[in-house]
């Protein structure tokens, strides 16, 4: 389908975005990749009468390393997350994430900002966001803002940016020495969105796994920190027996929706299963 | 309102006055009469409005004209004229990997940027690329044979030019 009509504005600096934003009264909206911005307006999902061009505004690009972090632009494109080598050795769960985003097409448009400011619960760099307790530099005309990857993920397509505020860039802890990795999800056919999806992290101490950040999504509004699990792994080597009881400790961490088609059990079920092979992954590679 | 926008089409720098709401496929089709980026779904699913932008391929239903401003923009119009794909049209031919042609400028599009990136895919890495493209009409098996002679033929000529 064709899209309404609506105004189409450049924004060169970020001063100037917030002005333009506020200047439509709300009825704005900013635009990166545009990937679900212009399906969703053909969709007529939303109609807004401003649509603000955010691509070239210099604070969003680029990924350099800033102290004990690795900053990721927000219009980083999902193709540059995929073959950076940067974000490859200090951030890896985005780039074993990003083969599974889309096709390759829409990767060379869409942007990592972009994708984690829409917050699809089925998305898959919100979930490694939160595996890696990433931070989000967000700005506003009351100035900067981090937020903790945990605090981000609100509901259903709702973050904690506030109106007019713009997301930045995603600031990585840069990791130990040693730290495993594993992402993997289970979707219909290569590039869909996933049915259900794992994202996690380990560090081993003295062979024992001293912590762990596990987290799933695609199984509820937002991407979910698996804390049941993730404590159920800690204090033991990563074994088959550490493994059966962080998927036996899904079951407090999920509540699935209950989808006609896809009841809430099997959804649990994949959970169960992916996780099992996702841990077993990391411990094979230990 | 119109917005005025300069961006390279298949080499030649074109100014148009364009709606902002006007795809880049519309404006290719429409405004410039370049037909063979075709348009199925226009959400991104089917591929067969995939162009080169700035060299990569994207899909032209989803990038707004306006966003083309000062980026290089080459169609299967483009393709044809330079014969860059010629190679890979004719084993497409050869190999039957097409039947109605409606998804096939966009296999083209996917297939010579595949080739482009990496001269030597794997089955799987061509079925990989190929994975945002439908074709309702020939199965892809013939199109992945006609992708992988073309890798190995672009491979042995320019072992012979060595
Ligand atoms: C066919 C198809 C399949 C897809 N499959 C997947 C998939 O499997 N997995 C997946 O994760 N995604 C998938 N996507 C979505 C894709 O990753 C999108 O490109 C992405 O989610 C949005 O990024 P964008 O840069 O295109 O954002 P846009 O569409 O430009 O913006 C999205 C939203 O975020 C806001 N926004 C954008 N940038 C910022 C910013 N810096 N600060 C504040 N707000 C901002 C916009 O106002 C808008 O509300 C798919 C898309 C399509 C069309
Ligand atoms: S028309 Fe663009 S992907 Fe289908
Ligand atoms: S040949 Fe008809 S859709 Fe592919």
């Amino acid at each position: 389908m064709k899209l309404p009509s609506f105004e189409f504005l450049r924004a060169r600096s970020l001063a100037e975005a917030w002005a333009l934003h506020s200047d439509a009264g709300g009825d704005a909206v900013y635009l990166s990749g545009g990937h679900s911005v212009v399906p969703s307006m053909a969709l007529r999902l939303q109609a807004p009468s401003r649509l603000i061009d955010i691509s070239q505004i210099a604070e969003l690009h680029g990924v350099e390393l800033q102290g004990d972090a690795l900053r990721i632009g927000a219009m980083t494109r999902h193709a540059e997350v995929l073959a950076n080598p940067l974000i490859a050795r200090h951030a890896p769960l985005l780039s074993r994430a990003a083969p599974h985003v889309a096709h390759p097409a829409i990767r060379n448009r869409g942007t990592i900002g972009g994708n984690l400011a829409l917050a699809d619960p089925a998305s898959e760099f919100p979930a490694a966001v939160l595996a890696m307790r990433a931070e989000l530099e967000v700005m506003g005309p009351e100035g900067q803002r981090m937020i903790a990857a945990d605090d981000f993920f609100l509901d259903l397509y709702e973050t904690a940016l506030i109106p007019g505020e713009v997301l930045t860039a995603i600031h990585v802890p840069l990791p130990p020495e040693g730290r495993m990795f594993g992402f993997d999800e289970i979707a219909r056919r290569r590039g869909d969105y996933a049915m259900v999806g794992v994202a996690a992290q380990a560090d081993l101490s003295d062979g024992v796994v001293s912590d762990a950040s596990v987290t799933l999504f695609s199984v509820g509004v937002t991407p979910m920190r698996a804390t049941a699990a993730q404590d159920a792994l800690k204090g033991a080597p990563l074994s088959t027996d550490s493994i059966a009881r962080a998927q036996a400790a899904l079951a407090t961490d999920l509540d699935p929706p209950d989808d006609p088609g896809f009841p809430a059990e099997r959804r649990l079920q994949l959970a169960r299963v992916l996780l099992g092979r996702v841990l077993t992954r990391m411990e094979a590679v230990q | 309102m119109k917005v005025m926008l300069s961006t390279t089409v298949n080499g030649e720098q074109v100014q148009e006055a364009v709606l902002p709401r006007t795809s880049l496929a519309d404006f290719l089709r429409e405004d410039l009469g370049l037909t063979g980026t075709h348009l199925g779904c226009e959400m991104g699913a089917c591929g067969a409005c995939l162009v080169l932008m700035d060299g990569v391929p994207v899909h032209a239903c989803l990038v707004l004209a306006v966003q083309a401003e000062g980026s290089t923009i080459e169609t299967i119009e483009g393709l044809n004229e330079t014969g860059a794909a010629a190679d890979l049209q004719a084993r497409f031919h050869d190999r039957n990997a097409l039947q109605c042609g409606f998804c096939t400028n966009g296999m083209l599009m996917s297939a010579q940027a595949l080739l482009e990136a990496n001269p030597a895919p794997t089955r799987d890495e061509i079925r990989d690329a190929l994975s945002g493209n439908y074709c309702r009409c020939t199965g892809y098996e013939a199109i992945v044979d006609a992708i992988d002679t073309t890798a190995r033929d672009r491979a042995a000529r320019t072992e012979a030019a060595k």
